[in-house]
């Protein structure tokens, strides 16, 4: 690695570490009802968004009715999108004439696009008119992730509350997330990235003739507006097929390190946000350092990996899958921070990483999406492991554990439980029977242990609400679509429902102030408990079958370490 | 119920602010402000739509710089709707023996003496598979191919040289990135001073 190479790296999180508090107070009054500068602008629109949807934003809610509420958005939501695709051919914004989407495609991809995954068994230019991509896709991107935070914020709000059984209003969450930070955010974004040369443009495909004489067409479309917020809202779905290795999606060193900052940006500020909400600024922090600590051993991993060359070649670089403009480092970085973020856009391809990178990416997956994780999900998906923590904490001295002051009960354990190991348990699964299955088998790219890793990284992916790929995995077949499918709904819901029930089932528990016998949760000692609790769960559950795939295949080109 | 009928208005008027105002918005200010970006960077040769300052494009007669492989690309057609990636993994036999015969296939096209690396970017493909950039290095083993296809004299040799090492690009504010040149553009300028095609 070169000092131009490090200094990225440095340049990188320093910046997120930075931005960080300064987006979690912006949240902090966005969230409070307190009044902004933003809010004397969009203040009108807010109050007539609550009208038009006919409810009180003040009316609060308990964990039934906000996860009720939020579960018919969604399945609202999910409709929608499946209607829009099918009938597409039928629809206006469709210069291309493409046909209706079929229709297990369609439901995948709705699920996908619905549970903040972005999983694309499609390649946009090919397969979405213009009309599903911004009437759709784009709205589901912004949508998943208001619910994220919505989620996240009924959580903080029912660990922090004092005797009460209220976690807030869902739709008031839903409105702010998107009026005063995702779209802002996105508007801003999406005309920088134009400036550089991403397309927004509802122009049909231009058609040019090449130097040597021969045609074809150039892909169109309303593509930055989507790639804002796909970037912000750890969305990942590209416009193109490509994602953002894509040119149109991606055009410069500039816009790959602004994309790449904006996929860890609204995760880092929740986490500041929600220190700021349970009143433990340092224990924000502290969750801040187990995450990016998590997030640093993995990339070290990547890079090391990356940077050896192919022995099967000599001494060259390992280019394959990777952009010239963004080289080996950029591409690391971003995958080590896509699949953290469960964002899932890539700006390589990772199948073609170095066994040592696409464990990397493995490992971001396998530990559940909490390292950093998508826009609030990884955050309330951090929190179950936090209480498992302070659980074994609590047994370690023998004493009742507590959490931010409240008893952490039966109840608690029961669901911190379910929504860490449900979605694994899908994960290996389903795994196992595409490992062994005809259909499973035949959409592989690649052969041997690195076609497990396509199959393994494939369920993780989308139990992890992550979106990213090997790619080289046919994954639009009746199989993968299917338990796909399944596999998206349970990642995501197994996971938000339990945060909402142990935000109500600790929303009326006492606050009992600090003891000598407390374990606090703020300092060095819980940041290091923290991330072996991460490590040992997921790793306990996913060694043997990374062991298989990655491991085996690093192995093979003869290497030891 | 009523959960859903709230839920179903308030996915209508979310749809029109995200799905409707928003991306009308952002396409009016780039239609405004930045058009050329917005409708795809394109460019012209004469008088025709040539390609976009964005995408590369094959060439593969000796008079023209070669831009990366792609697996797009088929030998007969340049797939650029959609665009795609080898996804092959590091071990992959088929693979292996494709980039070994590109690396010879290299170095006979420009007569490698034995010991002269062949750069990794020519043998490699990108993950878009329209990446329009080459390495500088990339481009400087290409130029004594380019300079006898089209019969150039040693002044002219000295012009092509400096019109490559002028178009490389560096770091993005000296430390973003990798340095690279753009492909298409290169060979425009070269046709451009060196008269389309002939010497």
């Amino acid at each position: 690695m070169s000092e131009r190479d490090w200094l990225q790296l440095v340049i990188y999180f320093g910046s997120l570490t930075l931005l960080t508090p300064l987006l979690g107070g912006w949240m902090h009054r966005v969230y409070s009802d307190g009044s902004h500068w933003l809010k004397s602008i969009l203040g009108p629109i807010e109050r007539l968004l609550y009208r038009l949807g006919g409810c009180d934003p003040t009316a609060p809610m308990n964990w039934r009715q906000y996860a009720g509420a939020l579960l018919a958005f969604n399945l609202l939501g999910f409709l929608v999108l499946l209607g829009l695709q099918l009938l597409q051919h039928r629809l206006p914004f469709n210069p291309q004439d493409l046909p209706a989407v079929p229709l297990e495609l369609a439901v995948n991809t709705a699920m996908s696009f619905m549970t903040n995954t972005n999983w694309q068994a499609y390649s946009g230019e090919a397969v979405m008119s213009y009309l599903t991509q911004f009437a759709g896709l784009t709205v589901q991107n912004f949508l998943s992730a208001a619910t994220g935070m919505a989620v996240l914020l009924a959580l903080a709000r029912g660990l922090a509350a004092r005797e009460g059984t209220s976690l807030g209003n869902f739709w008031a969450d839903l409105v702010r997330s998107v009026l005063y930070i995702l779209l802002p955010l996105s508007l801003i974004f999406a005309v920088v990235l134009v400036s550089q040369g991403v397309v927004q443009t509802f122009s049909p495909y231009a058609t040019v003739v090449s130097l040597e004489g021969s045609p074809h067409s150039i892909p169109l479309g309303p593509a930055a507006s989507q790639i804002a917020i796909k970037q912000l809202g750890t969305n990942g779905g590209g416009f193109f097929g490509a994602n953002s290795a894509h040119p149109f999606e991606n055009p410069n060193p500039l816009t790959n390190f602004l994309e790449m900052l904006a996929i860890l940006l609204l995760p880092a500020g929740l986490v500041n946000l929600y220190g700021r909400m349970v009143g433990s600024r340092r224990h924000g922090w502290a969750l801040y350092g187990a995450m990016l600590a998590l997030l640093l051993m993995t990339l070290a991993i990547g890079l090391a990996g990356e940077f050896q060359p192919n022995p099967s070649f000599g001494g060259l670089a390992n280019l394959e899958g990777k952009e010239t403009r963004f080289g080996i480092v950029n591409s690391v970085l971003w995958a080590g921070a896509t699949t953290a973020a469960s964002n899932g856009s890539v700006n390589a391809m990772h199948d073609s990483l170095s066994p040592l990178g696409g464990l990397m990416c493995l490992v971001n997956l396998v530990l559940g999406e909490v390292v950093f994780g998508g826009v609030g999900a990884g955050l309330y998906g951090m929190l179950m492991y936090v209480i498992i923590t302070v659980f074994i904490a609590g047994l370690m001295v023998g004493r009742t554990p507590e959490y931010l002051g409240k008893k952490i009960g039966k109840t608690e354990i029961i669901w911190a439980m379910i929504a860490t190991l449900v979605p694994f348990a899908f994960l290996l699964v389903f795994s196992a029977i595409a490992a062994v299955s005809a259909p499973g088998l035949a959409s592989l790219n690649n052969q041997g242990p690195h076609g497990l890793s396509e199959i393994l990284y494939a369920f993780a992916s989308m139990v992890g609400n992550n979106g990213s790929a090997f790619a080289g995995l046919n994954a639009n077949t009746s199989f993968y679509n299917n338990l796909g499918t399944i596999a998206l709904c349970v990642g995501r819901f197994a996971v938000i429902l339990p945060a909402l029930a142990i935000a109500g089932a600790m929303a009326p528990k006492k606050i009992s102030p600090p003891s000598s016998g407390t374990f606090p949760t703020d300092g060095p000692m819980f940041l290091v408990l923290l991330v072996f609790v991460v490590l040992i769960v997921s790793g306990l559950t996913h060694f043997p079958a990374l062991t298989l795939g990655p491991i085996v295949e690093h192995f093979l080109l003869g290497r030891t370490f | 119920m009523k959960t859903f009928l709230v839920s179903a208005r308030f996915l209508l008027v979310l749809t029109l602010l995200t799905g409707g105002l928003y991306p009308l918005l952002v396409t009016g200010i780039a239609r405004v402000s930045f058009p050329h970006q917005a409708e795809g960077s394109l460019l012209n040769h004469g008088t025709n739509l040539v390609g976009s300052a964005l995408f590369s494009q094959r060439t593969t007669g000796p008079t023209y710089f070669w831009p990366r492989p792609s697996a797009g690309d088929d030998g007969t057609n340049y797939v650029t709707v959609a665009s795609s990636a080898s996804n092959k993994g590091p071990t992959a036999g088929d693979w292996t023996t494709n980039v070994l015969q590109r690396i010879d296939d290299f170095r006979k096209a420009h007569a490698l003496a034995p010991g002269i690396p062949v750069p990794a970017d020519m043998v490699f493909a990108s993950g878009s598979g329209l990446d329009p950039h080459i390495s500088p290095a990339s481009a400087r083993i290409q130029l004594q191919r380019v300079a006898t296809a089209r019969k150039l004299d040693a002044q002219q040799r000295q012009r092509l040289d400096a019109e490559v090492e002028a178009r490389i690009e560096p770091p993005t504010l000296g430390f973003l990135g990798e340095p690279r040149i753009n492909v298409l553009q290169l060979n425009l300028a070269v046709d451009a001073i060196f008269k389309a095609g002939s010497p």
